[in-house]
């Protein structure tokens, strides 16, 4: 049973003259215990269905169902044991330390007089622990480094102990090793904890190596969901994705840049060089194909050309210019 | 090799020694304020006079009668502000945000300067009932306009310059009052601006400490919405806090406490938007349940503190001056400590 589910769901902007409508006809299921990824190109609707699907906005038509109740039945309060939320927004606190921050998370449980039980201080132990922040428990939260910020949001999304949690760009303004660090916490949060983890993401790599399912959003052709692999092999992201300037290398799973290719060489050799050195030649707008002039061939000692041996593809790239 | 955590565990013992040492210094403060002035009454006769063992009828009239109100005030006052500037500054998420920003105060002023300047009456005279009830009428009218525009604006940055634009329209008003009013009425107006803790007697207090003491207690009781403000408005809806109704329970509140002092006083400048920041770099936490009650007792530290260090000078200076004198260095001091 999913934890939540969408029937022909319609999201979008309405005001009181106009209905602006960015999707429709949604029909998406949330599993617990599985880490989803929202990617799409920008204005195809992402935020808009992270909104809606979090109570936050309006839909413009159909149901959406948390826990098999109808979304619209539940209070803010109830949204609040039911799904958690990490935003963009930046945290500007003076004074707070990552226990003090972690501990709103159980806003929603504590007593009106501020007042918290055991079970609620063990919670946040557990959140603080599952996010790998012990050592910083009590350093000032603006303090920490970004990434480390946001682990701190996620330790909050746990503490608020809700089977839903939901990530908006949690990878943004975050260097490299963060971003992997947090794609592969949220993956491992997933299957331990048992929560239903939806992050909206431009992280394409990240997102298909650590995502259980995709959703892949397009501006004109809906949502189509599935297991990264399938959408990749059966051609969905080339289709999302096409573009004059670009397209999905199924090869390798990035964007390939297409750079405007106007001469042509053979290239022999079956190792790893030959990946990267297409790459190159591409990027001086040189295609290969087996029945051109010039051969190259690739071999232990660097590239052949013309009987003159190149040891780097620098001196290979100049030679050809 | 252990190795020490970052911050050594805040110990909770630590808090409460400097709430215990705040509290000493309140009271010492409170009984100097009531033994410095013009005239000099020793500490001995003080305890005398409360202890109903009076000697000197003299004295036992000018406590009674004089500095034992201004010194309730001057406690009041300075909690009710400090408090109010507590809550503005978490509600817009902007340390210079003070009790004043909502233009509840220009409100106040409004009534004041109308009957003052129309009328001629003195503030602290027999007729001072009517300044007093013209402004709590300003800065109810005020506060019902705020509380209106809080329900359609979307974000609080939007209601915060909604409310300083109240308070320019107030305030514009009560500029072209005084250009048109003759000099003694404007002379009033402006020392009645001035502030003044003196021109409370005890039937003010009798209505002012009620409606005080109710504004400290729903505040304390607001703890913990205002804890779940801290992140911003878009994670404490997602904590399930509804932000129309606390914004509302907010300007109300403060609309209250800064607007009831106010139309007793006259506006006390600084005290509110420095207090918060002296309680956050004394205790050290972001957390309501501690900051409420250290701005409380901080804000009647601070102003006992003015209204002692406006007697010593052989002329009474005005409290608003001192408050502004004495805050705004202090401010200075808690930034570039921070940074």
């Amino acid at each position: 049973m999913p934890i939540l589910s969408t029937d022909s769901l319609e999201i979008g902007y309405a005001k009181r003259k106009s209905r602006n409508l960015v999707q429709a006809d949604l029909n998406l299921k949330l599993f617990q215990g599985e880490m989803v990824c929202l990617i799409g190109p920008n204005g195809s609707g992402k935020s808009t269905l992270m909104r809606t699907l979090s109570g936050v906005q309006k839909s413009l038509g159909g149901k959406i169902s948390l826990d098999s109740q109808d979304i619209s039945r539940f209070s803010q309060k109830e949204l609040a044991l039911m799904i958690a939320l990490v935003l963009t927004d930046k945290i500007e606190v003076d004074n707070a330390t990552v226990r003090d921050v972690v501990a709103l998370g159980q806003h929603p449980y504590m007593h009106w007089l501020g007042g918290m039980s055991e079970k609620g201080k063990e919670k946040i132990n557990k959140a603080i622990r599952l996010a790998h922040l012990e050592h910083k428990k009590f350093t000032f939260i603006n303090e920490l480094s970004d990434g480390e910020k946001q682990r701190v949001m996620i330790a909050k999304a746990l503490a608020q102990d809700t089977p839903l949690i939901f990530l908006d760009e949690p990878t943004a303004h975050l260097d490299l090793p963060s971003r992997v660090d947090i794609m592969l916490l949220l993956h491992k949060l997933a299957h331990t904890t048992g929560k239903a983890i939806l992050i909206s993401t431009h992280e394409l790599d990240l997102a298909l190596q650590a995502g259980d399912r995709i959703w892949l959003m397009s501006e004109n052709d809906g949502i189509e969901t599935g297991v990264p692999e399938d959408l990749v092999l059966n051609g969905t992201f080339n289709q999302v994705f096409q573009n004059e300037s670009y397209h999905f290398n199924t090869t390798n799973g990035n964007f390939s840049m297409n750079y405007p290719l106007t001469k042509k060489v053979n290239l022999i050799g079956d190792n790893m060089r030959m990946y990267w050195t297409l790459r190159a030649l591409a990027r001086i707008g040189i295609s290969v194909e087996p029945d051109a002039g010039t051969k190259i061939e690739i071999t232990d000692k660097g590239w052949t050309m013309d009987k003159s041996l190149y040891p780097t593809i620098e001196s290979l790239l100049k030679a050809l210019a | 090799m252990t190795v020490l955590p970052k911050n050594i565990i805040p110990c909770p013992h630590s808090s409460f020694r400097r709430f215990g040492g705040i509290i000493f210094f309140l009271m010492f403060l409170f009984l100097l304020d009531l033994a410095w002035g013009s005239i000099r009454i020793p500490i001995t006769d003080v305890f005398n006079t409360f202890l109903g063992k009076g000697s000197d009828e003299i004295y036992s009239e000018i406590l009674i009668n004089f500095r034992l109100p201004k010194a309730i005030t001057a406690i009041l006052a300075g909690s009710a502000l400090s408090v109010s500037g507590l809550m503005m500054q978490t509600l817009f998420r902007n340390p210079l945000a003070d009790p004043y920003v909502l233009g509840v105060s220009s409100g106040a002023s409004l009534g004041a300067a109308l009957v003052m300047m129309t009328t001629g009456i003195i503030a602290g005279s027999a007729g001072s009932w009517i300044v007093v009830i013209a402004a709590i009428a300003g800065a109810a009218l005020v506060m019902m306009l705020v509380v209106g525009v809080s329900f359609k604006v979307q974000s609080a940055v939007s209601l915060l310059i909604v409310g300083i634009m109240f308070g320019t329209i107030v305030s514009s008003i009560v500029g072209v009052l005084q250009y048109f009013s003759n000099p003694d009425a404007i002379k009033l107006f402006v020392m009645w601006n001035l502030g003044s803790l003196s021109a409370v007697t005890w039937e003010h207090l009798k209505i002012l400490t009620p409606i005080i003491l109710i504004g400290l207690i729903l505040t304390y009781s607001l703890q913990r919405r205002l804890d779940g403000l801290l992140l911003g408005e878009n994670y404490a809806k997602g904590l399930g806090i509804s932000i129309v109704q606390t914004r509302i329970f907010i300007v109300i509140i403060t609309s209250l406490l800064s607007g009831a002092v106010t139309a007793f006083t006259g506006p006390i400048g600084f005290v509110g938007i420095a207090v918060p920041h002296i309680a956050r770099g004394i205790f050290k936490t972001a957390s309501h349940r501690i900051l409420i009650p250290a701005s409380i007792l901080l804000g009647a530290v601070l102003i006992l503190i003015c209204d002692i260090v406006s007697q010593i000078l052989a002329y009474t200076l005005p409290i608003n001056t001192i408050s502004s004198l004495f805050g705004a260095p202090v401010i200075i001091w808690i930034i570039l400590k921070r940074r």
